[in-house]
């Protein structure tokens, strides 16, 4: 089966810094997929390069068979492919309701919008009860759900989610986990990066192990953890 | 007291047309990062318009819709021509850029119009006064009081409640995360400009009826002005781009009829030394934009 999402040789630079030297993988359509490492490995590089918002300096990404590389970021979230990004990145400035009306940017059919807005709420309730609410005065878990709402009102056959638990409380982060096993359920198609190895071992179908912007391992979890190449990878970078 | 209620008047005239110019700098500035200089000739444009409408007979309720049309297309022209090539550039590149589309107008002005100053023709009805509790209050004053609310409101309703006004906001604040929902860097740009072309045709309406007259250099003090005004508000920040605009024409007025004749030389220094003052105790002007703020930290 061809893949939904993937990359081949992908190269990520700031400046010298190397974050991603040569990266490939494959995601197949329904399929939860983890990248993990260290800080510094080059997760969040490889996600915002596939969605645009940095440059790619060589390879290639694929979207449904389509190069999508360099491809101007506004093009991707109509074509089904979002990333809720590291730091949530809410529009403070906005109220709940408008920053996931601008998560349906290029919607608008009134009845899908509606549809859009209610599967958000369905999965988010609070959202809805502070939908009037600046966006900068919610909590840091109701603005990762906001974020993970926002991402999901253009109605993604692929979501990335770049640390959606990072800084929330324990019981929040299990709410995330939940959440992705939940939209796998919808049809949405994951590729999740987490510190919280072992939750997102539990969830992934498959995972990819990086160490300084390379590939040094993947497979399923049983596979990874059976293997010690995962503790070297958070041990050898720290 | 009366004399103190004249000169409100005359303040609210002038600082409105002081904060729609520095709204317009605001909106361009809070999403692309550049203080578009060339906005002076915006209305200029919108003033030379006018001005041919008077002389093509052309009566002052189609001239001005004319002018306001002319002073848009102009803005996202400038845009699209200007602009776009240096979007990535640094501030320092599309600030320059923005003097030399400034001046390339300018010289077209004087080149292809007059150097000189040229009389626009105005409906009467300008330049009667009405009597309201005592005042005589000019009825130009009054219709640029009332076109700077009507011009207020309508920003308002647009960046609260429609879809490409929020996206303007959003984009202000987070531009890579706004392409990423599907934003078009393009559209909200290109909207930018529009909005701050539309803004300077009504400016431009509101300075000539109170002049009866456009030159090629018009645009030059009126957006400099602006521009202090904007730093005064709060550079980036839509409300405080009003607030400065309305201040500073508050600051000027009041000290052209207050100050001693013996000190009407040093008005305008002292009105900067009261700017400069009021950005001692606020640096980050009376309503600092909350995104750029933390963008600096
Ligand atoms: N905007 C940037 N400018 C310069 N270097 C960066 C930038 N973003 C990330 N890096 C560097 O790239 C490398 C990979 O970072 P990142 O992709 O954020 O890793 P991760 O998400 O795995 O923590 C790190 O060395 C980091 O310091
Ligand atoms: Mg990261």
């Amino acid at each position: 089966m061809q893949p939904l999402l993937s990359a081949h040789d992908l190269h990520v630079s700031y400046g010298a810094v190397k974050a991603v030297r040569g990266v490939n993988f494959e995601i197949r359509q329904g399929e939860i997929v983890a990248f993990l490492g260290a800080n510094g490995a080059g997760k969040s590089s490889i996600m915002n390069a596939i969605t645009g918002l940095v440059p790619t300096s060589s390879g290639q990404v694929t979207f449904e068979g389509r190069d999508i590389t360099g491809a101007a970021p506004e093009t991707l979230a109509p074509s089904g492919l979002t990333l809720s990004p590291e730091g949530r990145r809410v529009f403070g400035t906005l109220s709940v309701a408008d920053n996931l009306r601008m998560g349906a940017f290029a919607l608008n059919d009134k009845a899908a919008l509606e549809t859009a807005y209610k599967r958000v709420y369905d999965l988010f309730p609070i959202l809805q009860e502070r939908k009037d609410q600046y966006a900068g005065t919610l909590s840091g878990g109701q603005q990762q759900m906001l974020a993970v709402g926002r991402a999901l009102m253009s109605n993604p056959r692929v979501l990335l989610l770049d640390e959606p638990s990072l800084g929330l409380a324990p019981l929040i982060v299990d709410q995330i986990f939940d959440l992705i096993l939940k939209l796998r359920d919808q049809g949405v198609t994951l590729l999740v990066v987490e510190q919280n190895v072992a939750k997102t071992l539990q969830v992934a179908d498959r995972a990819y192990v990086l160490v300084n912007g390379a590939v040094v391992e993947q497979g399923k979890p049983a596979e990874l953890t059976a293997s010690g190449t995962m503790q070297d990878a958070y041990l050898g970078a720290n | 007291m009366d004399i103190f209620l004249q000169q409100t008047v005359n303040a609210l005239a002038l600082g409105g047309t002081y904060a729609l110019l520095a709204l317009g700098l605001a909106v361009v500035f809070s999403i692309m990062g550049l203080i578009n200089f060339a906005h002076g000739e915006l209305m200029t444009i919108a003033g030379y318009v006018l001005m041919y409408c008077g002389i093509a007979g052309v009566s002052f309720v189609v001239a001005v819709p004319l002018a306001l049309m002319a002073s848009v297309i102009a803005a996202v022209l400038m845009e699209r021509i200007a602009f776009r090539p240096v979007r990535n550039g640094s501030g320092a590149t599309m600030l320059v850029t923005s003097f030399a589309v400034a001046m390339i107008l300018q010289v077209l002005f004087q080149n292809l119009i007059s150097t000189r100053s040229q009389p626009v023709l105005l409906p009467a009805m300008l330049s009667d006064s009405v009597h309201i509790a005592g005042m005589v209050i000019g009825v130009n004053k009054l219709a640029a009081i009332v076109a700077t609310i009507v011009m207020l409101v309508f920003l308002d309703w647009f960046m609260k409640h429609q879809k490409t006004g929020i996206a303007m906001r959003a984009a202000a604040e987070d531009f890579a995360v706004a392409r990423l929902m599907g934003i078009r860097a393009n559209t909200v740009i290109a909207g930018a400009f529009a909005l701050s072309g539309l803004l300077a045709g009504v400016a431009a309406v509101l300075w000539v009826s109170q002049r009866a007259s456009v030159d090629p250099l018009m645009g030059f003090m009126p957006v400099l002005k602006a521009f202090i005004a904007a730093i005064l508000g709060g550079l980036g920040s839509l409300r405080g781009a009003v607030a400065g605009g309305f201040l500073l024409g508050f600051i000027e007025i009041y000290l052209s009829a207050f100050l001693p004749p013996e000190m009407q030389e040093f008005r305008e220094p002292i009105g900067l030394g009261i700017v400069v003052l009021v950005l001692l105790f606020r640096p980050n002007g009376l309503i600092p934009s909350a995104t750029l703020k933390a963008e600096k930290v």
